[in-house]
């Protein structure tokens, strides 16, 4: 379950190619991080999932069912961006309430993060009050929300402080565990060490090695994730 | 319906922002002042008619566009909901043109009932002049969303939304002068006629002076219109052109919505 094929997708903004006919299969049940450098398509490559960005060319399939104009999909989807903004006159609860309606008001709902997170106190409150870190965590409340089967977080833990990006961490664990689709994107390489299984590396539109980090801390030699894919990285340049 | 219900959350969020309350409040100060100082009803909608012509156009798109630019990121991540893309934007449209409306409408409708301003004819023509201000509201915050759709930068986008609202209110009708004083050997009735229903907002003041029946201040192509089509038909076809007006920015601005890539 959870499984998302990207075959042949391209996507050009003006002359430059952000995406060029790549080729991917992310693993059901498994945390996989997306890296690479500024510019390299990562975050495009996200929103060609999502259906936020209607890709040039090629097929996306989740489940083998084809991303398309029809929402349905995204039920099982939870997403954390990055910048975080909502309505700003309205409260963190009226914006859950809001999604709530969206998603037909399911009843098995899962709210643990807001205790956890300990946003509990901020809910009331207008969005415009509310500081960065506090607006992320109503962010990683929504994704959660819903037990969806595929995550996407985008830098979650940037911005929060250490026990909250803690707390975060151990629920994306939990959550693979229990055999969710986790796809993340980090410059924190500590992180992507300690949440994924494997490890997408994109250049300019294209893989440029698909490895389990295991696999690439084991073979390189190096003591961390962070070391060896930067020798990984300069290895391919000289040869 | 998710239209509404997204309907139903960015209108609270934009009646919480106390814009949409300061707009109702001009307009009632507006009529109400104007009623004081002018006396009937008819004098006040003259006076009301230009404001309606040059404040609505003005409010409706540079609010409009700012207001799609604000719920940018929200609009993000309400996509990655099942929601389908023409849900979002009718949600969205409805958050700033019901509001608009609704407080241009009570705002001017209040103070016109209070005073007694509704006896005599007056009634129709300021229901005229009503529909004409919400039509104004939702062709011009419908250019606002192309506006802010088809540009990434914000300023940029105001910029635009600035320099159309400036074309149709003073540069058209100069461009349209310039052509009739440059081609005065020419008939140019047709040709003025064809030009007016491409500015709404000439439309808009036609349709509302064939209604008060003030020939002095129709202008050129005002007086074109009736004398062309007479004063009921003329209403007719300027309400029609009006209507397209409404349709034809909203369906580009959906349709480009649909297209975008956020």
């Amino acid at each position: 379950m959870g499984m998302i094929r990207i075959h042949d997708l391209s996507h050009r903004y003006g002359r430059l190619q952000v995406l060029d006919a790549l080729e991917l299969e992310i693993q059901g049940g498994r945390c996989t991080a997306i890296l690479g450098p500024n510019g390299a398509g990562k975050t495009t490559l996200v929103k060609c999932i999502l259906g936020l960005v209607r890709p040039d060319s090629g097929r996306i399939t989740i489940d083998g069912e084809r991303v398309g104009d029809d929402p349905e999909y995204r039920r099982r989807i939870g997403y954390m961006p990055q910048i975080a903004r909502y309505p700003e006159n309205l409260t963190a609860r009226e914006i859950i309430q809001m999604i709530r309606d969206l998603r037909g008001n399911p009843d098995d709902t899962d709210e643990s993060l807001v205790h956890d997170l300990r946003v509990d106190g901020e809910l009331d409150k207008p969005f415009r009050t509310l500081s960065g870190g506090n607006r992320q965590k109503v962010s990683a409340v929504l994704a959660f929300l819903f037990r969806p089967g595929i995550l996407f977080l985008d830098e979650p833990t940037a911005g929060l402080d250490p026990v909250t990006s803690s707390v975060l961490k151990d629920r994306v664990k939990q959550e693979r565990d229990a055999g969710r689709t986790i796809v993340l994107t980090s410059h924190v390489m500590s992180e992507v060490e300690e949440l994924a299984d494997s490890v997408v590396y994109l250049l300019d539109g294209r893989i440029h090695f698909e490895e389990s980090v295991a696999e690439l801390i084991g073979t390189s030699g190096e003591m961390n994730l962070e070391r060896a894919i930067a020798r990984r990285i300069t290895a391919r340049v000289v040869a | 319906m998710n239209t509404l219900k997204i309907a139903r959350y960015q209108l609270r969020d934009v009646m919480r922002s106390r814009w949409v309350l300061l707009y109702g409040i001009f307009f009632l100060l507006m009529t109400d002042a104007l009623f004081r100082f002018g006396g009937s009803g008819e004098r006040v909608l003259l006076s009301l008619m230009n404001v309606v012509l040059i404040a609505i156009p003005l409010v409706a798109i540079v609010l409009g566009t700012m207001y799609l630019y604000g719920s940018r990121e929200f609009t993000e991540l309400l996509l990655t909901q099942p929601v389908r893309r023409r849900s979002l934007f009718l949600g969205l449209f409805t958050g700033l043109a019901l509001p608009m409306s609704v407080a241009f409408v009570l705002g001017t409708g209040l103070p016109f009932w209070a005073h007694g301003g509704l006896a005599g004819g007056t009634g129709s023509s300021l229901l005229l002049l009503l529909g004409t201000g919400v039509g104004l509201t939702l062709i011009f915050a419908s250019l606002a969303f192309l506006i802010a759709l088809s540009t990434e930068d914000r300023i940029r986008g105001l910029g635009i939304s600035l320099g159309v609202w400036v074309f149709f209110t003073v540069v058209f009708n100069g461009l349209v002068m310039l052509a009739i004083y440059m081609l005065a050997d020419y008939p140019m009735e047709k040709p003025v006629l064809a030009l007016s229903l491409l500015n709404p907002i000439d439309l808009g003041r036609i349709l509302l002076l064939l209604s008060f029946d003030i020939s002095a201040l129709m202008g050129f192509t005002g007086a074109v219109f009736r004398r062309f089509f007479g004063s009921g038909l003329g209403q007719g076809v300027a309400i029609g052109a009006m209507a397209a007006w409404v349709v034809i920015p909203f369906a580009l601005g959906l349709r480009s919505f649909h297209r975008k890539n956020f």
